[in-house]
């Protein structure tokens, strides 16, 4: 691991200003990706401000009948929320269907967010990486591609997102708060926060420099059945292959989100209003255009038969 | 570069001035020689460095030991001793619940860890239900214990032991 000085923020808007006039600053929270890049050298912060004490680990109700969750609540701690688990059951059931006990007791909701890809490439630092090394190529391309996108992917790069909780984030229409380093507040609807990699992989969000996350807020509960079935090789503590987070209201509406498939959750509300004809009528919309590898082209089989496992839960 | 720490290990104060790079694994074994707490992978992945952090289990190798100001850690040596064996480290012996050793001090941290959280009411991937509170059975401890890789393979014997020490408890 390379050097780097540390200091503890005291608040949210010093810390982005700090992040901000400090090059190769970044904001350190659970660490549990951070830290494991780190020792790789794949990071290489100069220094690091511990956000852990900003006390941003609250979760509240907003007056339209929401959630706001503060950027620091652990993984744990929502998952196990009563309100979550009543009203957002598909945001714990992501939740609990990613990591192990002990990293999500450290993850927290605006790191969860921020985790980089699993690509095998990304973690090599022998090989090209766009996403590491901007401008060196992309080893995945014609590469071990089984674990890696099928849709919205760019000649650049074909990582996919690696979050379970991201995933029911996007079908929960969760929005980012955020405070830029000018102490400027902002939301940023979910949709537009995780990028397409495009010509520029290596940027991943919509944040800006020294842009601190500081809560992801839900809008109130929309009812429906709710479920996040997720397909891995090993039945625990293992990214995912395929997930789908769904809501399915009696009448067979409802919405739906795949995680696994692309560089950031992928939903195409367009495409939602053929869920009550089936899982082949949505999916076939929902991943139109889709530029799988001939090593992963099976997903797309699978994301179907998830979805429609999905689908049957909900009429069960 | 170094920063200075104060947390609480098995109960004593410990002060520390370390190279901000130090993870707390790092820290309990190099600085305060507390050499239960294994180093496997040292990326998270296989269990072998789990310590409990302020009532929570934790691999203690994703995470710097300057990040731990007035935490309270609590290793497999302040869990019990051979003369004074913890519960759990005295089931992981009845039921055989290790080959090597050499996950079991992290695998004795998480079990016991684990046995709070299913009593604190903290659900996991298969809690069949979300409003119910999750039950010691053993598909839940097989998940709840899937951060901790175990090469020798005691893993049913692991289940074994938990669940007993959870029936005792109970």
């Amino acid at each position: 691991m390379k050097a780097f000085t540390y200091e503890r923020a005291r608040t949210p808007a010093e810390a982005a200003a700090a992040v901000a006039r400090t090059p190769g600053a970044k904001f350190i929270a659970g660490g549990t990706n951070l830290l494991d890049l780190m020792k790789l050298q794949i990071e290489t912060p100069r220094h690091l401000i511990d956000v852990n004490g900003l006390k941003l680990d609250e979760i509240e109700k907003t007056p339209d009948g929401g959630l706001r969750i503060g950027a620091l609540v652990r993984n744990t701690d929502l998952a196990a929320d009563a309100r979550v688990r009543n009203d957002y059951a598909v945001l714990s059931r992501a939740l609990l269907a990613g990591a192990s006990g002990q990293l999500r007791n450290k993850a927290t909701t605006a790191g969860n967010l921020l985790q980089r890809t699993r690509c095998p490439y990304f973690y090599d630092t022998a090989q090209p990486c766009n996403k590491r090394q901007p401008g060196s190529g992309c080893s995945a391309i014609g590469g071990v591609s089984r674990q890696l996108a099928v849709i919205g992917s760019s000649d650049a790069c074909i990582a996919t997102h690696p979050s379970d909780m991201a995933v029911a984030m996007r079908v929960l229409d969760a929005k980012v708060e955020t405070v830029r380093a000018d102490g400027q507040a902002r939301r940023i609807p979910i949709a537009d926060f995780h990028r397409l990699p495009g010509t520029t992989p290596h940027i991943e969000t919509a944040l800006m420099p020294g842009e601190l996350i500081t809560a992801v807020t839900l809008p109130k509960p929309v009812g429906g059945f709710h479920t996040y079935r997720k397909v891995r090789d090993r039945a625990s503590y293992a990214f995912a292959l395929v997930s789908v987070a769904a809501i399915v209201q009696r009448d067979g509406r409802g919405r739906a989100a795949f995680g696994g498939v692309a560089h950031r959750p992928w939903r195409v509300e367009a495409a939602e209003a053929a869920m009550p004809g089936g899982a082949k009528a949505l999916a076939d919309q929902v991943f139109a255009g889709a530029k799988p590898t001939h090593e992963n082209a099976f997903k797309l089989t699978l994301a179907e038969r998830t979805l429609a496992g999905a689908l049957a839960e909900a009429r069960a | 570069m170094t920063a200075r720490v104060s947390f609480e290990v098995n109960g004593q104060r410990r002060d520390l001035e370390l190279d901000t790079r130090t993870s707390l694994l790092d820290a309990l074994r190099e600085h305060l020689k507390l050499t239960g707490t294994k180093k496997g992978c040292d990326h998270g992945q296989c269990g072998a460095c789990t310590v409990i952090v302020d009532g929570r289990r934790i691999n203690s190798c994703l995470t710097l030991a300057v990040m731990h100001e007035g935490a309270k850690v609590t290793t497999i040596e302040g869990l019990g001793t051979p003369e004074a064996m913890h519960p759990m480290q005295a089931a992981f012996v009845k039921h055989d619940g290790y080959q090597c050793g050499y996950c079991t001090p992290g695998q004795v941290c998480s079990a016991v860890a684990v046995l709070e959280e299913i009593r604190a009411g903290v659900p996991s991937h298969v809690t069949p239900d979300l409003g119910d509170r999750p039950k010691v059975t053993a598909e839940e401890l097989r998940e709840r214990m899937s951060g901790n890789i175990c090469r020798c393979g005691a893993y049913s014997n692991i289940v074994d032991a938990m669940t007993e020490v959870a029936g005792s408890r109970a």
